[in-house]
């Protein structure tokens, strides 16, 4: 396979800078817990778009960065991130076939993974536990996936990113 | 091909690179400095964040009507009036103090060293409460240092990079701060339950003097904490029948959720521990 010569690829960084933004942004507490998972939303839906571009290499670096950003110990939000990048790619083809609606389901169970991943492995030092509350972000991030993929495909296409 | 065999190949190499890791920041110590020059990484995006906060404020102090700004600064001056009064009072207490202390031949050190710095971020993570300040191990922030606003203790610095400092607070559900109660004397220690409005005392027994209302200040043990700031008031005793404990639960004083200026405390003790903790 030939590999495309690469197009304004710094348009998915800049909206990878902007996800990290919004996920360190300060927020009231009860809306810190639905704030959606923005870094990983944005990084699947180039996985999804760019899989040549885009994998496992990246998945494992953007972890580690907001690792660093929220604090948890390093390696933690970067293995959520590679397992969930990892699923992504294989089933990426379907993924693109399927409706926004059914789309965003299956981001929804990716976050729930994500979440449960990097919220179990924070656990083991700590004693922070209230119920199943930490899953919140998940149907959010389903919800907001209706959105924030029709605004990464229109940002996509305008800038002619490959 | 990107697909098949060589990205399960990857998978495994890097999550076996990520346990690695997570195994490693938990077990050893030298992580903590490799992690303050990486952090340097993500500064950038604290700062960025911090940039709307930042301009509205500059933008309100340009703003302000004239009349406003000379009201305030009346009260302001009148307000240093007052506060001035109680320093030379304090001044003549404070060398008496030293006196006395000289008498009973104490070796505590009434004069502690004080950094301002101001808050820059604060954890998304629910489950954590940390804040960011602007001041790393490279403007004298050390891990362990205590953390206070203008009404009480906060925190305490947990983590150093070369600009930025992450401060755990009083509330986390991590942290325990060791109190006495400022009216007897009673020694006890305030854990924090990951609620921004309580502290819990776990360890009173049942027959303490202990009321709502009581004022708990930080008792200096452990070395951590300086003695006699303000911790936290008591907003509720409750005891139960058969039981060997009281539950007391406490509210901060210090404004946790909303202080921007923060003060960071440099005692002598606290830097030679600090120091030996290097070694």
């Amino acid at each position: 396979m030939v590999m495309q010569r690469a197009h304004n690829l710094w348009v998915p960084f800049v909206t990878l800078l902007i996800a990290f933004m919004l996920s360190a942004l300060p927020m009231l507490e009860w809306v810190q817990w639905g704030w959606p998972e923005w870094v990983l939303m944005v990084f699947l839906y180039w996985v999804i778009a760019l899989p040549q571009r885009f994998g496992i290499g990246w998945a494992f670096v953007l972890g580690l960065l907001l690792d660093l950003l929220q604090g948890t110990h390093l390696g933690i939000n970067a293995l959520a991130m590679v397992v969930a990048t990892f699923i992504v790619i294989l089933m990426y083809r379907r993924l693109r076939m399927y409706r926004l609606w059914q789309q965003a389901f299956v981001i929804c169970v990716l976050v729930v993974i994500y979440q449960c991943i990097s919220y179990w492995l924070q656990g083991i030092g700590s004693n922070a536990s209230s119920g199943l509350w930490f899953l919140l972000p998940a149907p959010i991030s389903g919800v907001l996936w209706l959105w924030l993929f029709v605004v990464l495909r229109g940002i996509r296409r305008a800038f002619k990113v490959a | 091909m990107f697909k098949g065999r060589s990205t399960v190949k990857k998978f495994f190499i890097y999550g076996f690179i990520c346990t690695g890791l997570i195994i490693s920041d938990y077990q050893f110590d030298q992580m903590q400095r490799f992690r303050g020059w990486l952090s340097v990484a993500v500064t950038p995006v604290q700062w960025l964040v911090d940039v709307p906060q930042r301009s509205w404020t500059w933008l309100d102090e340009r703003l302000q009507v004239r009349d406003e700004l000379i009201a305030e600064n009346k009260q302001l001056r009148a307000q240093t009036l007052l506060a001035e009064r109680r320093v030379q009072k304090l001044a003549a207490l404070t060398v008496e103090n030293f006196r006395l202390r000289d008498l009973l031949n104490s070796s505590e050190q009434l004069d502690e060293k004080v950094i301002v710095s101001e808050l820059i971020g604060i954890n998304s993570d629910p489950f954590v409460h940390q804040v960011i300040i602007n001041n790393g191990f490279n403007s004298g922030a050390f891990t362990g240092q205590p953390v206070l606003d203008a009404t009480g203790v906060m925190g305490q610095v947990i983590f150093t990079s070369a600009y930025t400092s992450r401060v755990l607070l009083i509330t986390d559900a991590d942290h325990a701060i060791p109190v006495e109660v400022n009216r007897n004397g009673l020694r006890s220690v305030a854990y924090g339950l990951g609620h921004y409005d309580y502290l819990e005392l776990q360890d009173l027994s049942d027959t303490a003097d202990i009321e709502v209302g009581d004022t708990l200040v930080s008792s200096g043990l452990g070395l951590r904490f300086p003695k006699g700031y303000p911790v936290a008031e008591v907003i509720e005793v409750q005891h139960f029948a058969g039981q060997n404990f009281a539950k007391v639960l406490a509210k901060p004083t210090a404004a946790l959720g909303r202080s921007r200026h923060l003060l960071l405390i440099e005692t002598p003790q606290q830097q030679s521990l600090a120091q030996q903790e290097v070694k």
